[in-house]
């Protein structure tokens, strides 16, 4: 049994003030991540500055109280409000390599392993929703920001062939997928296709994908199975989109709207299906199920 | 205009010093072709030292040679004939994609790939071949109907990435890429894959699936370009050399990687210096491929396509627990 569902976490994400806009975050700034306090401390908003009592961060999920804001959360927490207890059991983990050799990537995986106890930028097994069995699978930003690399490929095909296999629907959070793994070079590129066709042959099969999208979801994750859902949600406030808003600045030298890339930009445009808040997440993924079940 | 790298300034000197003596020796009459022979075989030594020596840096500069064949010079060099469809029926037509019907040794097939410019207008008309959403719409449109038709499809693939824009963000590149890879995956016809020049994440992946995966010989293929992997590593562009080298970007590797099936050779110095030759090999190549896999069943030609994804990737099972667990 897993500590995840029975101990508290011991940290809560508090980023800095240039942190806050979702625009200052990009997908290729993945070690631009979060700091980390201990709990008894007090935790600030980052969009309306109130300060929030990190017990009362428990109990919101993470969400500011007052104007709503969704923090950021680890996978590992994240299971916590979604899976029924005591039913999440994770895949065979699997850990990175360094194929290209890479200089210094085996150091930084190592620390970032004991930094984070993640074996790499995903968390995935089987679990109950709301009495639903499900594949589910959860990226984390602390890892590499988020990144896709072969592990992270692999751990997501291997769901959704254990869906295929086993008849069971898919869940993918995105949470804070951030493109591409680039120490992996053209092995974490060529996830995009890996993870692509695993969503195609399980659709041929007939299976039930959501794909929920957690700020921020950009590059290659976003250009691959999370915009493959059956139904693709988002958290509100995400950052969302293909390019990172600096290099769109950068190249077209104009000035973004204020809501670029956000999670309501995408639902404006039509690319989303629903923005789903943190507290309905799982009742909506519940009765989403409830309607695809075979 | 004329396009000359540092590293092949001692070459040029040369070839313009033998240019001039033939010139000399043509207008006075004198025989100097013990010199000329001579000099002809140091130019050639020369060409030899530096080409087949280029460091990945200078590979990805000779990918971005002005003077490089495009996509539709490729086209008109190996087909025999081209009507070039347009749009994505949708929103508009993206000049930064070409594609169509061409004829290939008697039998139609289709063609996609990014288009760059060859002067500043026709590379604002073209978006310096940086494709938006409805580009990719329009390629992935043209590929359902070569499967609708039994037509092979000759991807050629020169794009440094897919547009950074507002208005690209907002019609869903991520979205429109995700689709093209998907649905490439799957479709019923022998595909072929060629990267001529400059292969830049997901921009060339969304047309990169395929039963082949070729590449010339100066072409590079990354998850990032080798500035902006410069940018994030050191934040600094100008040390992109260090960053082309750490990406392993040739195709000297990715053909080790199991990433690509062949290297196309071009001829010495660059494609850019003779287009024909490079015509006539590129035809070669797609002759031999396309004659290999037109002869695979297609079911079993998509499953070989799908398996060969399956295998990419580099891991290991983690023998000992990460997460604490309890006793019982
Ligand atoms: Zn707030």
């Amino acid at each position: 049994m897993l500590r995840v569902f029975r101990s508290k976490p011991k940290y809560v994400t508090v980023r800095s003030s240039a942190q806050q806009q979702p625009s200052k975050i990009d997908d290729d700034q993945p070690e631009r991540a979060k700091k980390e306090v201990p709990d008894n401390l007090w935790a600030r908003c980052e969009k309306c500055s109130t300060l929030i009592y990190n017990k009362e961060m428990e109990k919101t999920k993470h969400v500011c109280a007052n104007c709503g804001y969704h923090f950021r959360i680890p996978a590992l927490e994240r299971l916590r409000f979604i899976c029924d207890e005591d039913t999440y059991k994770p895949f065979t983990p699997l850990v990175a390599t360094n194929p290209l050799g890479f200089p210094g990537y085996e150091s930084k995986l190592e620390q970032t392993r004991i930094n984070t106890r993640l074996d790499d930028a995903i968390v995935i097994g089987t679990t109950r929703i709301h009495g639903y069995a499900t594949v589910l699978g959860i990226i984390d930003f602390s890892f590499f920001g988020g990144s896709m690399g072969s592990v992270v490929g692999e751990q997501l095909t291997r769901g959704f062939e254990y869906g295929i296999k086993h008849r069971l629907p898919v869940i993918v959070f995105s949470g804070g997928g951030g493109g591409a793994r680039m120490q992996e070079g053209i092995f974490s590129l060529m996830q995009m296709a890996k993870t692509a066709q695993a969503v195609g042959k399980f659709k041929e099969a007939g299976l039930f994908y959501i794909s929920i999208l957690t700020h921020p979801t950009m590059g290659g994750i976003y250009a691959s199975f999370s915009s493959l859902g059956d139904i693709i949600l988002a958290e509100p406030n995400a950052l969302i989109g293909f390019a990172g808003p600096r290099i769109v600045e950068e190249t077209t030298r104009q000035k973004l709207p204020a809501d670029f890339q956000t999670s309501e930009y995408a639902l404006h445009n039509g690319m989303l299906d629903r923005i789903v808040t943190r507290g309905d997440m799982k009742d909506v993924i519940g009765k989403l199920l409830s309607y695809h079940l075979r | 205009m004329s396009t000359v790298f540092e590293w092949e300034k001692p070459l040029v000197e040369l070839e313009d010093k033998i240019k001039e003596l033939r010139t000399f020796i043509t207008d006075q009459g004198i025989d100097f072709s013990q010199e000329l022979t001579e000099l002809e075989h140091k130019a050639e030594r020369l060409r030899k030292e530096i080409y087949e020596k280029l460091t990945p840096w200078q590979q990805v500069m000779m990918a971005r040679h002005p003077k490089r064949p495009t996509t539709d010079d490729y086209v008109k060099l190996v087909f025999d004939d081209f009507i070039e469809l347009h749009g994505d029926r949708t929103y508009r037509d993206d000049q930064a994609i070409i594609g169509g019907i061409g004829v290939f040794e008697g039998e139609p097939v289709t063609i996609i790939g990014p288009q760059k410019g060859r002067d500043t207008k026709e590379n604002i008309a073209r978006n310096f071949g940086l494709p938006h959403p409805e580009g990719y719409r329009k390629a992935l449109r043209l590929m359902k109907q070569a499967e609708r038709f039994h037509r092979p499809i000759i991807a050629l693939i020169d794009v440094v990435g897919a547009y950074p824009g507002i208005e690209a963000e907002q019609r869903g590149q991520g979205l429109v890429i995700a689709e093209c890879i998907e649905q490439m995956s799957f479709l019923k016809v022998p595909i072929i894959c060629i990267i001529t020049g400059e292969g830049g994440s997901g921009g060339a992946l969304a047309i990169g699936v395929g039963d082949r995966i070729l590449m010339f010989e100066h072409a590079w293929y990354s998850v990032i370009s080798p500035e902006m992997c410069a940018n994030i590593l050191w934040k600094d562009s100008s040390r992109a050399s260090e960053a082309a080298s750490l990406l392993k970007l040739t195709p000297t590797y990715l053909l080790q990687f199991g990433i690509i099936d062949d290297v196309i050779t071009e001829p010495l110095g660059g494609a850019h210096r003779d287009h024909n030759a490079m015509g006539l090999q590129l035809k070669a190549f797609l002759r031999r491929y396309l004659t290999e896999i037109r002869k695979i069943p297609i079911d079993e030609l998509v499953a070989q396509r799908l398996n060969r994804f399956r295998q990419i990737g580099q891991f290991q099972e983690r023998a000992l627990p990460n997460l604490e667990k309890d006793g019982d």
